[in-house]
């Protein structure tokens, strides 16, 4: 190693300037870029309309998401609203030659369940995507940020984007999880400790023991919520785990050029002399599931905690959104999350939509019955996903116990496909926002793990899955 | 081109949440179903409006001294959460064309310079000494100058600003982001042709192997 000491941020990001613009801004190569419906339904017609062409469509992509129906044959039944989403975005990919995983087809699924899956998220590429969550694909090592609709058009004229480099976090994770709790606890609890708003201007990387632990799955859902952090995006360094993750994958690359990858992907990583602008540490050991209990994911709580009273916070600005926060969520003060009534359970998402996400679920759930009055879901991540679930029988698992099994898609996580929760109802989600109207104008969102989801379907209301009879 | 932005006269209405996420400012159903014109009619919808559709006159942008002002007074991490554009675009309908925050969202600030509107972070001593003025029973008049990068407030106080130098020059000229881009088309292609030689495996964006029914690391992946 030669000169300064660098970050793992460092090398992802000088390895993709193009050019530098100022002393905050460079030009970025984006080696992915993904549209998803919402977006790609302008961003193509933006791209026409300036008479404009891609400079390396190869790199782009495209996925039907956000606004299509879970329902099992939704292929058959578009309703008015979807058509676009559904029908235009079809013609519109297809005339623009990108490789469009649309509905129907085998590898269709959440943009960010399927890019790794696929093995087109890799260590130290550049990922973008019209979605704040693509910070998720930075669990692979990857460099991802969500982007706006007119960086779309800027990424498919020139392959690049204007970006200031990200101040550099450290988040580093010791200690080893206890039973029944998982890594979507570890974000929330990461979120509620430092708050909503800790990371605006900063890429985190996470770091330590218990993160490279993980399995890659969890890695995921432990950066699919860094931008609810506020940070621009979460990377892990690529390490054993990874490199076998993605081993053999279908878009990963092969043989001798996989060997190079890989060589080069060893690279991928922060010196041990390295400073960061802001360094974090944070202990599992303890941790307990985690429920949220406001509007704002850093209102979070253990699992058998209680709803904190406003009253007996001191600044003014604090105390009011607290006590917006409970007037939509109709809650009281110092009352206790578990044991509160539910409505809908939603397991799914980019979040918590992969395979291992299911397995923890179906193991609560198997041989139970869903709630009377409860409306429990599961949508798989992908079709894929859904299809390894189907041959190992989670299927018949979430079936037999009283749970919808449906299509791969954003569902209630995105809520702009028909799927919703009514105004003033109750919903336990393993989705990534509980924001006022996320799941539905006036629904009332408790973010959690897949297993406090699962257990609270059984029960009807929100239940801690370590005091489940097994 | 998109606007430029020299000077911004007017009130500061302040809004003192933290974490006021793009949902808020523009929920999901409206970027899909309302015409893109109509955004700024439905911003804040949830806080602007009661349930019988009347002005809420508890939202500030609903009272008088304050309703169609340019300068928006708000907390820290104002536009976290999802990218839509639109909040941008809604927020611009409604007059607004520069927003004064102790910090934003890193899509929602980069979506605001795109559209020229200016996002201001200020830290920590300025920032609360604007935001007293801002909050307190008389509105406060506020002329935001970038090309001096101060805000300028009453009894000639004036506090300064930081945005890189790049980005005042786009606002403040108007300039368009991707035409600039398109003059560095050949500095593209000189990055990508290397690139092609580094890391080759990048480029490789035809599936190696047909897909399989189950992803075949997938099995690994229990916990």
């Amino acid at each position: 190693m030669t000169g300064q000491p660098q970050t793992l941020l460092d090398r992802l990001w000088s390895q993709h300037v193009v050019k530098r613009l100022s002393a905050a801004e460079d030009l970025i190569h984006v080696d992915r870029f993904f549209l998803h419906d919402l977006s790609g339904t302008i961003a193509i017609p933006d791209l026409r309309k300036r008479g404009l062409s891609m400079v390396s469509p190869e790199l782009n992509f495209a996925v039907t998401d956000h606004a299509v129906s879970t329902a099992v044959g939704r292929e058959n039944h578009v309703d008015a609203k979807s058509r676009k989403y559904v029908f235009e975005m079809r013609d519109l990919m297809r005339d623009a030659g990108l490789r469009h995983f649309d509905i129907g087809d085998a590898d269709q699924g959440i943009v960010h369940v399927i890019g790794p899956e696929l093995g087109l998220t890799l260590p130290g590429t550049t990922f973008l995507c019209t979605d704040s969550h693509t910070c998720t694909h930075g669990a692979l090592g990857a460099l991802a940020w969500g982007v706006g609709q007119t960086d779309a058009l800027h990424i498919l004229a020139t392959q690049t984007i204007v970006q200031g480099k990200p101040r550099s976090m450290r988040i580093r994770l010791d200690g080893k999880l206890p039973p029944a709790v998982f890594a979507k606890d570890v974000i929330l609890a990461v979120i509620g400790r430092f708050g909503a708003g800790a990371g605006t201007g900063y890429a985190v990387e996470f770091a330590g023991p218990a993160v490279h632990a993980m399995l890659i799955e969890e890695r995921l859902t432990l950066c699919n919520m860094a931008v609810e952090l506020g940070s621009k995006t979460g990377i892990i360094a690529p390490d054993d785990v990874t490199i076998e993750y993605l081993h053999k994958r279908p878009y990963a690359p092969a043989d001798s050029l996989w060997d190079d990858a890989v060589v080069a992907w060893r690279d991928l990583r922060t010196d041990d002399e390295a400073n960061f602008d802001r360094d974090l540490t944070m202990d599992l050991s303890t941790l307990r599931p985690q429920v949220t209990w406001g509007t704002s994911v850093d209102q979070v709580q253990p699992i058998d905690g209680r709803v904190p009273d406003p009253d007996a916070i001191a600044e003014t600005k604090t105390r009011t959104a607290m006590t917006d926060a409970l007037r939509y969520m109709d809650l009281q003060p110092n009352q206790s999350l578990d044991g509160l009534p539910v409505q809908h359970v939603f397991i799914g998402s980019c979040t918590n939509g992969r395979i291992s996400d299911l397995k923890i679920a179906a193991d609560i759930v198997r041989g139970r019955k869903v709630a009377a009055g409860v409306r429990a879901w599961v949508v798989p991540g992908s079709s894929s996903v859904k299809r390894l679930a189907e041959r190992e029988g989670l299927d018949r698992v979430f079936k037999d116990a009283g749970f919808e099994w449906r299509e791969s898609g954003c569902s209630m996580c995105s809520a702009v496909n028909g799927d919703v929760v009514a105004r003033g109802e109750r919903s336990i989600s393993t989705t990534n926002r509980n924001f006022v109207g996320r799941q539905g104008p006036g629904s009332r969102t408790h973010l959690a793990s897949p297993a406090v989801a699962a257990a609270s379907a059984l029960t009807g209301f929100i239940t801690d899955p370590r005091k489940l009879n097994s | 081109m998109t606007r430029k932005f020299t000077t911004v006269t007017g009130v500061a209405a302040p809004l003192m949440l933290d974490d006021v996420n793009t949902d808020l400012i523009i929920p999901i159903e409206h970027c899909v179903s309302t015409p893109r014109a109509q955004f700024g009619k439905v911003a804040f919808e949830a806080i602007r409006y009661r349930s019988d559709g009347t002005d809420n006159p508890d939202f500030i942008l609903n009272q008088a001294s304050y309703r169609g002002t340019p300068i928006l007074m708000v907390g820290a991490n104002f536009g976290c959460g999802s990218s839509r554009e639109p909040a941008v675009w809604a927020l611009d309908q409604m007059g607004i064309r520069t927003i004064i925050a102790r910090s934003f969202g890193d899509i929602f600030y980069a979506n605001c310079l795109r559209n020229g509107l200016l996002p201001i972070a200020l830290p920590h001593a300025p920032y609360d000494t604007l935001a007293a003025l801002a909050s307190g029973e008389e509105p406060v008049t506020l002329t935001i100058d970038l090309e001096r990068c101060t805000i300028v407030a009453p009894g000639d106080t004036k506090i300064p600003f930081d945005i890189d130098t790049s980005r005042r020059q786009a606002l403040l000229e108007g300039l368009d982001q991707l035409s600039q881009t398109l003059l560095s088309l050949t500095d593209i292609a000189t990055f990508q042709k290397q690139d092609r030689l580094n890391r080759p495996w990048v480029w490789q964006t035809v599936p190696e192997r047909p897909r399989s029914l189950a992803t075949p690391s997938a099995d690994k992946q229990d916990r």
